[in-house]
């Protein structure tokens, strides 16, 4: 067990036990009275503070266009959308803390958010045992899967599993089959690594090393003379954020770009924003969205104008346009269902058949997970200051066949 | 293990010695600070960071890399001389935890600032024209600018050893550090001595932080790490060594790379672990003292 996930069970543990309490002392048939009435709350815990804030808060950015866009098309019969921004500081026990007072104390009718595997976890541990719907928006495996999972938790990010399937179904018959990794040690690296060996077994790939490094490293110099010596054709690494800006930098600094395709499972935006060209110039990786796909999808188009009109010109970044659909879905199940009780929300959930910015996307009826095309980039050479920063190389369809399948996940 | 050979080994321990290069700017500063003033500076990696900030708001506004390199250690070290002078001052003489405690917040005050004036993302900071690419040492490629701040630790060291060795202001803190009172009875003011001695160290603290830019970027909280490893290299050197900064930091560093190449999920254990074994077989460090901390 990872020290996050040990931090996280024992938190979440303690959250449900003063949880518990608070939901003897107040009344059941209370809670449905003020859950039908009033303002339609969702309850948006994100990293505002941390390494991913500036994730955070175009996270929130996209979310109050969800909102927005909702109020003004008439609502709920007439029950507006408001949304109550929480900063879970990237901490699984204060996402659990938030996540308990928007529930027992804002009543809030729905929650999405979160910007970590651990993190999404804790939140879903408070959500589904007082039965509140809650859509997640980053990357996890675990979610998906039966012990995890119940009827009130929805999954609108990718998975690890379909993000590095993709990634590497492109990557192994285009840049070879020798493949070293160098990995973060800690569930996304390892969630990360299996999704590529998963896809890599069609292709018979051979893992030269899986190299695996601290957590918020700042410096890889040491790892990269051995990845040097083994020659391979792809250097895949399964990091995320700073980690990732910086072991790209090095990576750069010793010339491994001359010798080898240096593959990411994601390019973040902001990262590559945030690091510069040199660093990330060549690299291929996957996402969810890049705003550059206006060009060819007329939803996304329709997305990207209403969100710049809102925020000064800025385009949305890949996780942002995630807590954009992650509230619209919820918004749009409950106009459909007349009702935001979860018991009549999630039927219409199940029954959404959406494209509200990437194209056609729906929730998966076993796990909730939503099926969408995972979009493979190449970073290029951009002056600073410009927007367009990846150039999109391939895109993996929306297919069931590309996740795992609902036996392998435990459902029945 | 597949790929292993003689070149490998001998890169390996050459980015060890890169690695070590800035552990031991960082250990020097850290360690003149405490065997002069026995003050424990916890707001080292603080200023290790402002000196990167420093240098990036200098090559923000026009000023290219070399310049801000001469000017940003020379801004932070006046920042030190002003909080040796303000704050640290009036502490001395009430045990070691005072300015330990005061360095401490200082160092939360710092950050803060920054964060404030250049935001919680940070910055990338492109490695200087004439210093990018791979040159061929003989065993392998090795990034150029690393060299570079090889041959800059070099050369600070040297300078270092000869004002404290080799001048009578150099005489006169070590004297200063041996027995104060005594410097202070033949007439020389040892406050001024410890102003400069706290000046020179944040100054080469800052140096660090901007040599460091070009290789990670710059953050706020960058000081944090390296702060804790500059104080296992404290440790291991002996508090107050100069000899000791420089041959623990070098060993810091080859532990880490040659513990990567065989067992990287154990690198950064190794570090503290070395300094157990060391702390268990001479509790003074290599070249330390005993008892200065008594």
């Amino acid at each position: 067990m990872t020290d996050d996930a040990r931090k996280f069970t024992s938190i979440s543990r303690r959250a449900i036990v003063a949880g518990a309490g608070a939901s003897l002392a107040a009344p059941f048939s209370f809670n449905i009275a003020r859950a039908q009435q009033g303002n339609i709350k969702v309850g948006f815990p994100v990293p505002l503070t941390g390494p991913y804030g500036a994730e955070a808060q175009d996270q929130v950015r996209a979310a109050q266009v969800a909102i927005a866009e909702f109020n003004e098309t008439g609502g709920l019969k007439g029950r507006m959308a408001e949304l109550l921004v929480r900063d879970d500081k990237l901490n699984p026990g204060e996402a659990a803390t938030r996540a308990l007072e928007l529930v027992e104390g804002d009543k809030v009718d729905f929650v999405v958010g979160s910007l970590s595997a651990a993190v999404q976890l804790a939140v879903n541990n408070v959500t589904k045992a007082r039965k509140v719907l809650y859509n997640s928006i980053s990357q996890s495996d675990t979610i998906n899967e039966a012990k995890d999972f119940s009827p009130y938790t929805f999954h609108e990010a990718l998975n690890p599993h379909m993000t590095a399937g993709a990634v590497g179904r492109y990557a192994f018959q285009k840049f070879g089959k020798k493949v070293v990794f160098l990995t973060a040690d800690y569930a996304y690296g390892y969630e990360m690594v299996n999704g590529f060996q998963a896809a890599g077994k069609a292709f018979g790939i051979e893992t030269l090393a899986d190299i695996r490094h601290p957590l918020g490293a700042t410096d890889f110099s040491a790892l990269l003379p051995r990845i040097q010596a083994l020659k391979p054709d792809i250097l895949i690494i399964s990091n995320f954020g700073r980690d990732q800006q910086i072991a790209l930098k090095q990576a750069t600094d010793f010339g491994m770009k001359k010798q080898m395709k240096i593959v990411a499972p994601i390019l973040l935006y902001t990262g590559r924003l945030a690091a510069g060209a040199q660093a990330f110039d060549g690299v291929v990786g996957g996402t969810s969205y890049y705003w550059g796909m206006e060009k060819t999808t007329p939803s996304a188009k329709v997305f990207n104008d209403r969100f710049r009109k809102m925020h000064d010109g800025k385009v949305p970044s890949d996780y942002g346009s995630l807590a954009y659909a992650g509230v619209k879905t919820f918004l749009m199940a409950a106009r459909a269902a007349g009702s935001t009780a979860s018991e009549a929300v999630i039927p219409a959930m199940e029954a959404l058949k959406y494209d509200y910015y990437k194209g056609p996307e729906y929730y998966r009826k076993c796990d909730h997970q939503s099926v969408q095309s995972v979009f493979i980039i190449e970073s290029k050479n951009a002056p600073a200051n410009d927007p367009d920063v990846f150039n999109i190389v391939a895109t993996d369809e929306p297919n069931e066949a590309n996740l795992r399948t609902c036996q392998e996940l435990g459902h029945t | 293990m597949n790929g292993l050979s003689l070149d490998l080994l001998g890169l390996q321990l050459f980015t060890g010695v890169a690695l070590g290069a800035l552990y031991i700017l960082m250990a020097v500063g850290l360690s003149l600070i405490f065997g002069m003033l026995t003050v424990v500076n916890f707001a080292h990696g603080a200023f290790y960071m402002l000196g990167a900030y420093v240098g990036l708001w200098l090559m923000m506004h026009g000023a290219n890399f070399w310049i801000a390199l001469v000017v940003a250690p020379l801004a932070v070290a006046g920042v030190g001389l002003a909080v040796e002078r303000v704050l640290i001052r009036p502490l001395y003489g009430r045990g070691i935890d005072y300015p330990l405690l005061l360095t401490f917040g200082l160092s939360y005050i710092i950050v803060e600032l920054v964060r404030v004036a250049f935001g919680n993302t940070g910055y990338p900071v492109d490695t200087p024209e004439a210093l990018q690419g791979a040159v061929d040492i003989g065993v392998g490629y090795f990034p150029l600018y690393r060299l570079f701040v090889i041959a800059a630790t070099a050369v600070i060291l040297a300078a270092l050893w000869f004002f404290l060795e080799k001048t009578s202001f150099g005489l006169i803190i070590r004297a200063g550090a041996r027995d104060p009172q005594i410097v202070r009875v033949l007439g020389v003011d040892v406050s001024r001595v410890w102003l400069i001695v706290f000046g020179l160290g944040t100054g080469i603290a800052a140096l660090a932080g901007l040599l460091s830019a070009p290789l990670q970027g710059v953050i706020p909280e960058m000081g944090g790490p390296i702060l804790a490893e500059a104080f296992v290299v404290v440790v291991v050197g002996g508090m107050g060594s100069l000899a000791g900064a420089a041959v623990a930091g070098l060993l810091v560093g080859i532990v880490v790379s040659m513990t990567s190449l065989f067992a990287p999920e154990m690198s950064r254990v190794a570090i503290f672990a070395l300094m157990a074994i060391v702390l268990l077989i001479r509790p003074q460090g290599f070249f330390g003292r005993a008892g200065l901390m008594s």
